[in-house]
């Protein structure tokens, strides 16, 4: 290996690692809000991918079936539990939030498909498709467990990887697709040669990072998310109702997934099951920041990226096998590291 | 003394079952004596997923790879050096035994979500291991795979094969509902109720989890063996994580708190997934492992509606295991109470700082032998962080504790446990859907030594007879005698508080620490409870009672220590301590 492969490597690892980083960030915020290892989020980046991609094709995408059903779904579920519980005149607000808004975002999506619009309108469609279906599931599946235990909650979310992927298949089809690059411009840096697309992917995800910061720093709902994250029941009894912080949490979190998939979807090419391999190098990025602090899950998702990229090139049959194990030798770091009195749920 | 009978249910069901599959090789088609393989196989890992999940509260999504290991290892040695099959079984499990222990050490000593973390990326990196590795056949496999054979027969046929499956599979559940049915079961389910009630016993809690690890890992790995040696042949597409996931659906649906939920999970998916491997690609005119999504919602439903799977609905068709109590079982014998010269407990200078707030501030006091100590405050003062440095829930920031002289201030949980120094919680730790009688006699977990392969080989009887009288008599000793067969979970708080007091006591404690014994108790249950306690100390028990309730500890205590902003502010008889100034000027508050 000469300079200009380790650089080439490097600037791949970088790429793909800041798109690690914003899943890994999407998890560990999922994790401290609603205590869900959130396992099927990488089928919300591929869902990302797949539609930006069909869009691009002036095709109705097969998010807008998956996102009517949900909505369908969601809206009886409302109907269920106002009766049940005697609120019936809060009815017309709930299904307008849950069954109305993403029908109507399905609707737009499929209306505007065929036209072709630019670029920027189509992945707008895309984030608003991919993250009122992140919010439906929260609310779909989420919502009545909200009192499980981690364990519990980490099954459920196994089990909505899997119906996920099958719906993907069902909806996307087993065909994969590739978007085509926001810029094909490259410099030269020095010895380097710096393709606009990488800095793109770089800079996208640095400006969400410090959009998210932002939020989280200064604003009145990004505040109560933190509060809810530190203490549940104290979060409650101040007002902030565990169901608005799960939800939003998990729009937030689609959010950042679907864009990892907009921002991905030109460098590798993207099946229906995808995503699942994607989320695991955020998890494993996460679980190097021990799933709780940030900055240390950013940076682990960096390196993530980077490993993966490097045993591309030594050993690309084994390059999942190296990226998986890493994780060993970090749980083993971390459980001699850490105190034997990390309180559990 | 006689030995309990074992209630009838169990060697029943276990006769009923065994029958019934033994006349199946005989008279159903080869079909279904295939799918009663595959069953079987899959019954043997979901029983370890039932101990881990359903009982340990742990998960692993990484069996299926375990199930690889033990069906390569046996592949790779019996076609590439001729080892016989019964050789390469010992091996096999040395191998997983040796992966588990390594995975298991490095999750399980942390409190966490790890280790199933740990055990998707492990059965990831495995299935690509098996894929990529020349030696092992790549993705195409390995084939001639030789036959088992026992003397005289060679297992060929898939219905001599369902024999062996079959036996194996019933001896594992045998071994584990033995084991759940013991000393170490009860540590195990304890684990589920939060480590540092089980720890408050003597369990170490994160051994055993190990053991559990490997114990499921291990059942996994039998099952790889056998499925190497039915089909022949293998490669990596049964071991990926996909299988792995199927493996706890299996456990879940069918039920993971009890050992036939993983027979009854076993049969249910693989029967559903034969049925819609058939059904799914009419219905939807294309080709594609649909069945996920079925199984996948069929998950969450259960997760949602009945998270204790199909199997306790399925009890309530069985008739009841009759409850019994040996009668004539002797008590377990008591710790040697050699007089100890001066203080049983000395607490000196206590510190316990968190960041910036001091919350004990170098307390110092003595607990001497035979008193009822109380220690009291009001909120906020520093009790129960004092409380816990004396049970090693928290360590101290400086100064020290000793107990009978000793230093036990740098001690885990467990080991002054050991020491003879029992106590309750503020917030009450029984596991609710275990029966009183087992709660209590996990508090005697100390007292007896049998190991879980003792127990799952049922060698521990004589010993578990003597724990259980120990348990009836303390039972007895607290007024609980008609509570003794209920779930601890349907009794009213009073009760739960004073079955937490005979846990302790069957654990043959010198000091007993309570904390806050009467919170949130009727007056009727307050009388009760000092009534308790005075009889304690009449038979010469210690105990240290943290209280911010003045009027019970009033009657009940010999001397009073009384903490205010983590600082000593008075300490005396009962009636000096009301008459302080300090003191009523600190639960009052003063005039300005």
């Amino acid at each position: 290996m000469n300079l200009t492969i380790a650089a080439l490597l490097a600037q791949d690892g970088v790429t793909n690692g800041a798109i690690y980083a914003l899943l890994a960030l999407a998890l560990v915020m999922v994790f401290a809000v609603t205590r869900v290892i959130w396992v099927p989020s990488g089928e919300f980046v591929a869902y990302g991918t797949l539609t930006l991609a069909a869009l691009q094709l002036g095709k109705p995408p097969g998010t807008i079936g998956l996102l009517v059903g949900m909505a369908i779904i969601a809206g009886l579920l409302e109907i269920w539990s106002c009766l049940a519980a005697g609120q019936a005149r809060q009815l017309p607000r709930r299904l307008t939030l849950w069954t109305l808004v993403p029908l109507a975002i399905a609707a737009l999506v499929d209306w505007l498909a065929p036209l072709q619009l630019p670029l920027a309108v189509q992945i707008a469609l895309t984030l608003a498709a991919v993250t009122a279906m992140g919010t439906l599931l929260y609310r779909i599946v989420y919502q009545p467990l909200a009192e499980a235990s981690v364990l519990v909650l980490l099954i459920v979310s196994v089990a909505v990887h899997f119906v996920l992927t099958g719906l993907g298949l069902w909806f996307f089809g087993a065909e994969g697709s590739r978007t085509p690059p926001f810029s094909s411009a490259s410099f030269q840096l020095g010895e380097m040669t710096v393709s606009a697309q990488s800095l793109l992917v770089v800079l996208t995800s640095v400006l969400l990072i410090f959009g998210l910061y932002l939020f989280f720093g200064y604003t009145l709902y990004g505040k109560a998310l933190r509060a809810t994250a530190v203490n549940r029941v104290g979060a409650r009894l101040v007002g902030i109702s565990p169901n608005l912080a799960g939800s939003l949490t998990f729009a937030l979190a689609t959010l950042l997934c679907a864009f990892s998939g907009v921002l991905i979807g030109p460098i590798t090419t993207i099946y229906y099951d995808s995503g699942f391999f994607i989320s695991l190098k955020g998890f494993v990025g996460a679980i190097i920041g021990g799933l709780a602090s940030y900055p240390l899950a950013a940076a682990g998702a960096l390196l993530v990226g980077l490993l993966e990229s490097f045993s591309s090139f030594w050993a690309s049959a084994f390059k999942e096998v190296i990226v998986f194990t890493l994780i060993i030798p970090v749980l083993l770091w971390r459980s001699l590291v850490s105190r034997h009195h990390e309180e559990e749920q | 003394m006689t030995l309990p009978r074992r209630s009838l249910f169990g060697p029943v069901a276990f006769a009923a079952v065994a029958l019934l599959l033994a006349i199946v090789p005989l008279t159903a088609p080869p079909f279904w004596v295939t799918l009663g393989n595959y069953i079987g196989l899959y019954s043997i890992v979901a029983l370890g997923l039932v101990l881990l999940t359903g009982v340990a509260g742990q998960t692993s999504f990484g069996q299926a790879a375990f199930v690889g290991i033990g069906a390569y290892t046996t592949a790779y040695l019996t076609t590439r050096y001729g080892t016989s099959p019964w050789l390469t079984l010992p091996m096999a499990l040395v191998m997983t035994l040796a992966i588990a222990l390594f995975l298991g050490f490095i999750t399980l000593r942390m409190r966490g979500h790890y280790l199933p973390l740990a055990t998707i990326a492990w059965g990831i990196s495995l299935y690509f291991l098996f894929g990529n590795l020349d030696f092992l056949g790549g993705y195409t496999g390995l084939t001639g795979i030789p036959p088992l054979s026992l003397p005289g027969v060679e297992l060929r046929q898939e219905r001599h094969f369902f024999y062996l499956i079959w036996t194996i599979a019933l001896c594992a559940l045998w071994a584990t509902d033995n084991l759940l049915d013991s000393r170490p079961g009860r540590a195990i389910r304890a684990l589920k109720g939060g480590l540092e009630m089980a720890e408050a016993f003597g369990v170490d809690a994160a051994r055993l989890k190990i053991i559990v690890f490997v114990y499921a890992a291990l059942l996994a790995c039998i099952s790889g063996w056998l499925y190497a040696h039915l089909q022949r042949f293998v490669n990596p597409s049964p071991f990926g994580i996909n299988q792995g996931i199927e493996y706890l659906f299996m456990a879940v649906v069918g039920g993971a708190g009890n050992v036939w939920g993983a027979v009854v999970g076993a049969t249910l998916i693989t029967l559903l997934k034969q049925w819609l491997q058939d059904l799914l690609p009419k219905i939807l005119g294309r080709a594609g492992n649909f069945e996920i999504v079925v199984f996948g919602v069929l998950m969450i439903l259960v997760l949602q509606r009945a998270r204790d799977g199909v199997w306790p609905w399925l009890e309530r068709m069985l008739p009841k295991r009759s409850k019994h109590v040996m009668q004539n079982a002797t008590t377990l014998p008591a710790r040697s109470r050699t007089a100890h010269q001066g203080q049983l407990l000395e607490i000196d200078k206590a510190r316990k700082q968190f960041g910036g707030l001091v919350a004990v501030n170098d307390l110092s006091f003595d607990v001497r032998p035979g008193e009822i100590l109380g220690l009291i405050g009001p909120n906020g003062a520093g009790k129960s962080t004092m409380f816990n440095l004396i049970s090693g829930a928290l360590p101290l920031t400086a100064g020290d504790v000793r107990f009978r002289g000793q230093s036990i201030s740098a001690l885990q949980p467990y080991e002054i446990a050991r020491l003879g120094i029992g106590r309750t919680f503020q917030h009450v730790r029984l596991i609710g859907s275990m029966s009183v009688l087992d709660n209590v006699a996990l508090g005697a977990f100390l007292r007896g030594k049998s190991g879980v392969v003792r127990a799952a080989l049922r060698l521990d009887r004589k010993e578990e007879a003597r724990i259980k009288a120990e348990a009836v008599c303390q039972i007895s000793r607290c007024g609980l005698d008609s509570h003794t067969f209920d779930a601890a979970g349907s009794l009213a708080l009073g009760l739960q508080r004073i079955v937490e007091i005979a846990r302790v006591l069957a654990s043959d404690p010198q000091l007993l620490l309570l904390d806050e014994p009467a919170a949130g108790l009727r007056y009727q249950e307050k009388r009760d409870l000092a009534a308790l306690l005075r009889g304690l100390r009449e038979q010469g028990m210690t105990i240290l009672l943290v209280e911010h309730d003045m009027d019970f500890v009033m009657g009940l205590t010999d001397r009073l220590v009384v903490m205010d902003f983590g600082e000593k502010l008075a300490e005396g008889l009962p009636a000096q301590i009301q008459s302080n100034p300090l003191v009523v000027e600190a639960y009052l508050g003063g005039v300005e």
